[in-house]
């Protein structure tokens, strides 16, 4: 009954078994990604560093993609309304700077106050995702648009005053990247970091990202974690387990958009540069695109499906750069990001939710 | 009559091996109303998909048998080919557009239309609306139903009578029509409301002809309009009668019927007079199920059977009192107090748990592991499963462990634990829901509908499993059923909801003539006529 007669099976059923198992646009973005490692390679390109800029990518990127799993497992889908926490992050790394703190101190500070405010705003964004249940991601998108374009008018009427973040020859408002070079740019990269056969590996950033993983999964697997994933998984058996759904799924908006607040500012401490205005606006749509492409659906997710996701995803921006430049001679990363990032939410969103199940 | 209107022969139909149809037969005659009733489960509605030819029978293997239409075996594939054979169906669920007026809803999809210029250059889809032919039709139509409706009024506003009836209008405007069919067209109506419907059913039959064929569970109707009754039971033809042999007892009789042998079993529940549980004018708001001021005493230890005839209630006491669906009352539980009603974690709390009818939706996690689906109730309401220490966190191992023990004590039949629930057949879906309740350590139990969808094996095996935690653990068990044969072989007693009241507790050995005057309501009625 239960197919368990594997004897009787033939190789290529195996195989097939492995590829529905491993999910089609899985094998696809990794079929891909080899050969651009092929082509990389014939082409003479330096591995080393595009080895260290994908680890360092990786890391930087990696907490953003974590924020999805709580909204997808409390069942309002990939966070499309991240760039709401993004922006608090945002807010915190540039009050640090106002308040002229330097190096970890400052880092630390930025992380702590963006996930308070990302908490925060994480609640307020959760009651309005409980009052348009069923349209979560479509509200999600444009209420992250909005966001982006109302800080748009905060940082420019924000009353900053560091010479570092306002325009050197006057005029309102702050600039739209702001260096971190004295302040905490690479605090996390460079922190117990070391060289193997030319790769730089970013010991700290991946530690903090490690640290961040295995939060996440003791979260989730917490008492609350597992009452928010009872809640996205079927609300009905949650309202009979005593479980009140709402509350959860404002839970899981608060955790999701506090990590938007601390993945921005691990971003900006690897990128080196705060970038404000519209930066923001399509960062949901890759950190979503990663976690499906780690092999998520719209209703479950894993921290594995992230940390793959993310790899994935970030290796083929990395690696397409270089081989793009030298074959096209032109900026075709961003392109290639922009396709595989759309087109791996457009197949999510029309690939029927089966859970999982094939049969 | 030589040719029957409609014949429906030695009709078959399997659900993955699960038969729902036994080849039963149906015969309507020309300007006959033919009445088909049945509980829920009993066929009705597989009967009417295969005579539409609805996609749901096709994808599931077809059906065997034959349909003939005025003696000529017709094969139906598509409801398009019902309508050409001349066969009108009125659904339960209005389908008309709100917003559009009676006219162009009667005339939806078959519109007559008048060319103009537009249409000449880009054809017949941009032609004009003929409304003055179509405003004639749909008087006409419902000039049949002698009706005084002015057709333009939109369908919005309408009373939900006059909805039914631009339904049966919409059908009647189809030339060809020769068979309505009407799936408990009385369901949402009033009392005055439904009688118009009658009449006008009368009239359609006997005087133009139009033989009817009508789904419902209101036997007092059915006795009033129908000439002919077939009854339902499992899938099964149990009755074939005429009206005029026919009384709302007998029919009810035939409709639960007794179909297990009752169990000779230890009544040491019986003599109990503890009380476990007092409900006291509960009333539940569950669509469909309406319970209006329900009062019972459970006895601690027994096995209680709640029947009664679908709609009338009895699916609604344990959804009410387990918090699920907005109820007000009093209810008081032995040893904990009054509970808080609408409040799932209070109804849990007082060591009550729940297996719902609603399996597959409210009863389950169906994409996540038996071991989850057993343990996660027990974690969220008792803090089970939890590791010790600062950082709390789900205890993998002891779930694992638990998981074991119930596939073991109850004969869960998996690959392991870890076994999406989803995989596994109804039987063994209804024994993990079990297991999930029992995890919660209850002294009562609601068991709703808990062989509804599975296979005849797996029903003996459950019911076989209530019956031994009853005797074994002393738990007090409350069980809501349709199939009156099944209370009977495991409860104690059995009480008979009618409309949303308690209309008499029976012991299991009572008649099914007794049984049947319950479900009928026939004790209220006497009542009302009394006083």
């Amino acid at each position: 009954m239960n197919n368990n007669n594997g004897a009787n099976k033939s190789f290529i059923d195996r195989l097939k078994e492995i590829a529905a198992g491993f999910g089609l646009a899985r094998s696809i973005i990794l079929i891909f990604l080899v050969f651009l490692v092929v082509l990389a390679l014939f082409l003479k390109l330096p591995m080393d560093q595009i080895l260290s800029s994908v680890l360092a990518r990786f890391g930087m990127n990696g907490i953003l993609v974590l924020a999805m799993i709580p909204t997808i497992q409390s069942g309002t889908g990939p966070n499309f309304g991240l760039p709401l926490g993004i922006s608090c992050g945002l807010i915190a790394a540039v009050l640090s700077i106002e308040l002229d703190m330097r190096g970890f101190e400052a880092f630390l500070f930025a992380v702590g106050l963006g996930a308070v405010l990302g908490g925060v705003s994480g609640y307020l964004y959760g009651l309005l995702l409980n009052k348009v249940k069923g349209q979560e991601m479509t509200v999600g998108t444009y209420f992250g648009f909005s966001t982006v374009s109302l800080m748009c008018i905060f940082w420019f009427l924000a009353p900053f005053k560091s010479p570092e973040m306002i325009w050197p020859y006057g005029g309102n408002g702050l600039r739209v990247t702001i260096a971190l070079q004295d302040r905490f740019d690479k605090v996390l990269d460079n922190f117990l970091s070391f060289s193997v056969l030319g790769v730089k590996v970013p010991t700290g950033l991946l530690l903090f990202f490690g640290l961040f993983c295995l939060l996440v999964w003791l979260f989730m697997r917490s008492k609350t974690g597992v009452a928010l994933s009872t809640v996205g998984a079927n609300p009905r058996f949650a309202e009979s387990c005593g479980l009140s759904v709402d509350r959860y799924r404002i839970i899981g908006s608060v955790v999701s958009q506090a990590l938007a607040a601390i993945g921005i500012v691990v971003y900006a401490q690897t990128f080196g540069f705060i970038q404000l205005y519209m930066a923001p606006l399509f960062m949901a749509f890759f950190a979503v695109a990663s976690i499906l492409i780690g092999g998520a659906t719209l209703k479950r997710a894993t921290i594995w499906n992230a940390i793959i996701g993310c790899f994935l995803f970030q290796s083929i921006l990395v690696v397409s750069m270089p081989v793009a430049n030298v074959i096209v001679a032109d900026n075709l990363a961003e392109v290639v990001r922009i396709i595989i990032s759309n087109g791996i939410i457009l197949y999510a969103l029309t690939r029927r939710e089966i859970g999982g199940d094939v049969r | 009559m030589s040719r029957p209107r409609l014949e429906m022969k030695n009709i078959s139909k399997e659900y993955f091996g699960n038969q729902v149809l036994k080849s039963v037969n149906l015969t309507v005659g020309d300007g006959e109303i033919h009445a088909l009733v049945g509980e829920n489960g009993a066929g009705k509605s597989t009967l009417m998909n295969i005579l539409f030819g609805m996609p749901v029978i096709h994808n599931t293997g077809g059906f065997n048998g034959t349909v003939l239409v005025d003696g000529r075996p017709v094969q139906i594939n598509s409801p398009e080919q019902a309508m050409s054979e001349g066969i009108g169906m009125v659904h339960q669920e209005f389908m008309l557009l709100p917003g559009f007026t009676v006219t162009e809803n009667i005339k939806l999809n078959r519109e007559i239309t008048k060319e103009n210029w537009a249409s000449k250059i880009f054809g017949k889809k941009l032609e004009s609306l003929d409304f003055i032919r179509m405003r004639e039709d749909a008087r006409k139509a419902i000039k049949r139903m002698d009706l005084d409706l002015d057709e333009m009024l939109p369908v919005a506003g309408l009373p939900v009578s006059f909805m039914q009836f631009v339904e049966i209008a919409r059908e009647l405007d189809k030339d060809n029509l020769k068979l309505l069919v009407l799936d408990e067209p009385t369901a949402v109506l009033t009392e005055s409301e439904a009688d118009t419907l009658m009449s006008v059913m009368k009239k359609l039959a006997k005087e133009q002809g139009i033989s009817i064929l009508f789904i419902t569970h209101r036997l007092d109707e059915v006795i009033e309009v129908a000439d002919n009754i077939t009854v339902l039971r499992d899938g099964e033809v149990v009755a074939e009668l005429a009206a005029k042999d026919a009384s709302v007892e007998l029919l009810a009789e035939l409709m639960v019927g007794r179909k297990v042998q009752i169990r000779p079993k230890s009544h040491k529940a019986s003599s109990a007079t503890e009380v476990a549980m007092t409900i006291e004018n509960l009333y539940v708001d569950m669509p469909g199920e309406r319970v209006r001021g329900l009062s019972l005493e459970v006895m601690k230890g027994e096995i209680l059977g709640i029947g009664g005839l679908a709609g009338h209630g009895k699916i609604g006491v344990a959804n009410g009192i387990m918090g699920l669906y907005p109820a007000r009352g009093r209810v008081e539980v032995k040893g904990y107090g009054e509970i808080k009603l609408n409040s799932p974690i209070s109804a849990l709390k007082s060591g009550m748990a729940f297996v719902s009818e609603d399996r597959r939706g409210t009863g389950l996690l169906l994409d996540e592991s038996i071991e989850l689906n057993i343990a996660v109730q027990a974690m969220q309401s008792q803090n089970k499963f939890l590791t010790k220490g600062l950082v709390k966190i789900m205890d993998r191992k002891s779930i694992r462990e638990h998981a074991n023990k119930m596939i073991k004590e109850l004969d869960i039949r998996c690959v392991g634990p870890h076994q999406l629930v989803r995989r596994l057949s109804g039987g063994n879906q209804q024994k993990v829901c079990i297991a999930r309740a029992l995890t919660l350590e209850p002294s009562i139990l609601f068991v709703s509908e808990p062989t509804r969808g599975i296979d005849v094996g797996a029903k003996k095996i459950v019911l076989d499993l209530l019956v031994e935690l009853n005797q074994k653990l002393g738990m007090t068990i409350i069980m809501t059923s349709s199939e009156l044969g099944e209370l009977r072989s495991v409860c104690d007693r059995i009480a008979i909801i009618y409309q949303g009241r308690l209309e008499g507790v029976l012991p299991v050995d009572a008649s099914d003539k007794e049984f049947g005057l319950l479900m009928a309501g026939e004790l209220s009625h006497h009542r009302k006529e009394a006083s």
